[in-house]
Parts: C-alpha cells; structure tokens; sequence
C-alpha cells in the first residue's frame, strides 16, 4: 500500500444559512456535500466524477485550502505553496506575456528574478511552450493556454496537483494528448492528483482511482480501482478493460440519475 | 464610385463643409440680422481678432476642468479601493454618493460658492467640476474591481498573496479598462461642470470661456459667442480623444475591445 499523504475526514459543506430565517431547515443551510471521507496517496492519481451540482468542484477547492468545509477535517499534506492548481478556464492574466503569468507564483512568494527565470524556463520547456514566452495569452490557442496554465500550477514544484475540469473546453484530440502529457508529469514528479472530470472516459484514461459523486449532496457512492498500466497511451484507450470500466461507470451513473429524478417526481 | 474606407472618413467632413456653406449662403441671402445669426465668416473674422484672449478664457476653462478631473479619477479610484478593501465603508458612504450625484449640480453650485467664498473662487470651480465628475469614475472602478473572474481570486488566495499583492497585481490591472471607461466619461463631465460652475459664479469673478459667453451675450455679440462655444467643443473633443488614445496605448496588446480583429485573422 502506498503512503496516505492527504485525508478527508467527514468533510460537509453547506451553501447560505440565513440566520434571520424562520424556518429551520433553511437556517442550517442547503447541504451540498458529504459527509466524504478518503484518503489520498501518493504517486496516485484520483478522478473525482459525478453529475453537475454534485459539488465536485467545491469538494476540490476545500482539499485546495480555498473554501472552508462546514464541517469535518483534512489531515496530512495542506500547504498552499506546494499545492499546484489548474482551473477550469486558463485563468491567466491578460495583461502579462506568458513568462510573467508563469512567474506569477513565484512573484508573489518574492523569489529572485535568476530563480523565477531559469524555473520558468523549465516548466515552459515541459510543456512546450518555451519560444512563446514573450507572447501575450490572446495570442495563443485555447490548448496552449491550458499548457500555460499548467505550466504555473508546476513552477512550485508541488507534490499535490489539484485539476478542476481543466480540459473540457478543448477539442478531443487536444484533450487526449494533454490527458497523456499530464499522466506523466505527475508520474514523474511522484506527486499525487486530483482531477475533477464529468468525462467518464477521461476519467478511466489518467487516474487509478474513480471516486463516484451522487448527486446533490455528493457523496461517495462508488470508488474504482483503475486496472490499467503505468504507462498510458492511445493503446489503453483501445484495451477491452478501459472500455469495461466505462461501461461500468456509466451504468452506475445513469442508475444514480434515475433514482435521483424518480426522487424528485 | 466605390465608397472606400478613406472616403466614409471623410464624409463627415464633407457633410460639415456642405452645412457651412449652406448657413452662410442663407444667412446672406435672408437678411439675417448677426445679433440673431452671424455666418460663420462672421464667426471666424472674430475667432481670428479675439484668438489671443478666447485662447486665454480656454486656458483658464482647461486649468479648472483638468484640476476637476484629477480631482476625480484619484477619488473615484481611492474610494472604489478603499470600498473593496473595507465593506463598512461601503456600506456607509455610498447612499451619499448617489444624493450628490442625482442633486442636480446647478442647484448645489451657489451654495457652494457661498461656503468656500468669492475670494477663493477658482476652488469652488473646481470642487463643483468634480461633484459632477466624480461619480461615473467612482462607479465605474468599483465595477471592475468586482469583476475580477473568482478563480482568478482563488489562484491568489492559493498562492498566499496579501491584500496589497492582490491590488496591485490583479484587481487593479483588471479594472483598467472600466477605469478607462469611467475616464472617458469624467473628462467629458468635468469640462460641463466646470461650464457650468462658471455660468454660476458669474461676473468680475471668472475669466473662462463660459464667462466670454456671457458676457458677449450681454452685448448681444453672438459671433463672438459662437466662437467661445467653437472653442468649448474643440476642447471636449481634445479631451475625449487624448483619453481615448490613452486607453488604446494601455491597452491595444491584450484587451479584446481592441484585439478581437488580429484574433479573428489569428485563428
């Protein structure tokens, strides 16, 4: 068993709890998470899926340290400066060429400008972007901002990479190819990942392991342990298992769906 | 014939010229006494006697106007940082914001001439230019400051920056534009204010071109009127255009108001 570098320990968040309400269940709040609990290892990779609203994103954003849980605790790894994350759009800033969004980080940390340069140079070189640093970000294609952004995410050298939906804007092709680069970085890095997807089978191709959100509150319902290789390529997407574990998991999400709406009716 | 881009550019032009024309030709030609209408010849003879001391009035009009904007944009940003920072002050200040704002400036301008005094009446010029300027530069950058994307907001919370970080690399630099926007509308704003403080503060005390109008009114002078009111319009007009070219210079590398065409070609 690898080591648990990160737990959630019946983490719940509750969306506006009006204090002045008359009403007692409207004073608690809605519920729209949890209780989850999970632990996360290292050298791991765990997609997070379930239907929109199921409060996958926001379940990412407490791990990130960027939303207080209403309830429960996190244990282990939290530290912002080693924590990378990449959002759903790019997120860069407009106004600054490529090389100073990638800087930014370090910027804020106050590194020195021959530490920021010869690191910025690094991650941009991983992700291929080293000739266009001097570009402004509306210059480029919507993957290559995607590329820039994960670029920053990795100048830290962060040993938890935390991803929200980063590709779901991006053409399929791109998609895929991003999906391979990112499964090794992280690999390489030893570090461990968080990738929140409503792409089943973006899901099955990086991770190790699905956690299933049911709807709204979200909760673990189902956890898979990915029976893939190491190494990913184009030939896992055409192996007999990936498509079982699609399958898989697209039954349990409709089941989900289904008694969720007949719940509603 | 086609009609080419240089040619839409100057049909304007053409248009104005053609109007020109047209006024001179009808003036003469009805008889118009110039104590009702003057032509522009007319006009112009006196723009062109009177250039030096109209000049002088613009100068007098722009100092007032400038001071007034000034006065406004570093308000109008200060506070929209200080109610970003401190909602209390929000809160607090804003409904009286919008009393100032919605009183009409006319009709607050002789209170403040009394209250800051005949002597000093430049500053009460001054001060009434920026009631009116003062708050589409105010709304304007509380705007842009609250439209800051929030996952912008959350990679700066990540990354542990302070508030003062936070500012100056991103909630600022974000709400430029609308600043800018604000801007242009401010300049515009504080030129009539300051017309308009004139108008108010009336004789002996003012040496602007409102004052010319007035006082060319009285005489029943309307050439020369005409031709501090030409001079009026050249000013807004300045002052909307160097703001404009400001804003293009800041921001023709990376806003899509102005990059929305190369993007197009790009993709």
């Amino acid at each position: 068993m690898q080591d648990t570098v990160l737990s959630l320990e019946d983490i719940c968040f509750t969306y506006g709890a009006p204090a002045s309400s008359y009403d007692a269940a409207a004073r608690a709040g809605t519920l729209a998470l949890g209780p989850v609990s999970q632990n996360f290892r290292k050298s791991e990779i765990t997609a997070i899926i379930g239907p929109s609203g199921c409060g996958k994103s926001t379940l990412l954003r407490i791990i990130g340290g960027l939303r207080k849980p209403s309830q429960g605790k996190i244990t282990g790894h939290h530290d912002n400066a080693k924590t990378g994350f990449v959002f759903q759009d790019p997120t860069l800033l407009a106004w600054q060429n490529i090389r100073d969004n990638v800087c930014l980080p370090m910027q804020l940390a106050g590194l020195s400008k021959a530490e920021q340069a010869s690191r910025a140079q690094k991650v941009l070189e991983l992700v291929g972007l080293e000739t266009w640093q001097d570009s402004m970000p509306r210059q480029l294609s919507g993957g290559m901002k995607m590329r820039v952004s994960l670029a920053r995410a990795l100048v830290g050298e962060p040993n938890l990479l935390l991803f929200d939906e980063p590709f779901a804007a991006l053409d399929e092709l791109t998609r895929n190819r991003l999906d391979e680069e990112l499964r090794q970085i992280i690999m390489d890095r030893k570090a461990t990942g968080i990738f929140v997807t409503h792409s089943l089978s973006e899901s099955v191709f990086l991770a190790d392991r699905i956690l299933v959100l049911s709807h709204r509150p979200g909760r673990i319902i189902f956890e898979l342990e990915v029976e893939g290789p190491d190494q990913r390529d184009a030939d896992w997407r055409r192996a007999p298992r990936f498509h079982e574990h699609c399958a898989q998991l697209s039954e349990l999400m409709t089941q989900d769906s289904r008694e969720f709406n007949g719940g509603q009716s | 014939m086609r009609y080419t881009p240089s040619l839409k550019r100057i049909t304007p032009w053409l248009f104005g010229a053609a109007l020109l024309v047209a006024w001179e030709i009808a003036v003469t030609r009805a008889q118009i006494p110039s104590y009702i209408l003057p032509t522009p010849s007319q006009i112009w003879a006196v723009l062109s006697t009177e250039f030096i001391t109209l000049l002088q009035s613009a100068w007098v009009t722009l100092q007032i106007t400038l001071l007034a904007f000034s006065a406004a944009v570093a308000t109008g940003v200060g506070l929209a940082i200080l109610f970003s920072r401190f909602k209390l002050v929000e809160t607090l200040l804003y409904p009286y914001v919008v009393i100032l704002q919605v009183t009409p400036v006319i009709a607050i301008a002789p209170l403040i001439l009394i209250w800051v005094g005949f002597d000093n009446v430049n500053v009460a010029l001054i001060l009434i230019g920026w009631i009116v300027a003062f708050f589409p530069m105010l709304t304007n950058s509380v705007a842009g400051m609250k439209a800051v994307d929030p996952d912008m907001q959350d990679l700066f919370t990540l990354y542990r920056a302070s508030s003062l970080q936070r500012l100056i690399r991103l909630e600022l630099p974000a709400a430029f534009p609308s600043m800018l926007t604000g801007a242009k509308i401010s300049g515009g704003l504080a030129l009539i204010g300051a017309v308009v403080a004139e108008f108010v503060a009336g004789s002996g005390s003012s040496t602007g071109l409102a004052w010319r109008i007035i006082e060319a009114g009285n005489r029943l002078d309307i050439a020369a009127m005409f031709a501090a009111l030409l001079l009026l319009s050249v000013l807004g007009i300045a002052i909307f255009n160097l703001l404009s070219l400001l804003e293009w210079v800041a921001l023709k590398n990376w806003h899509p108001s102005f990059t929305q065409q190369t993007d197009k070609n790009g993709q």
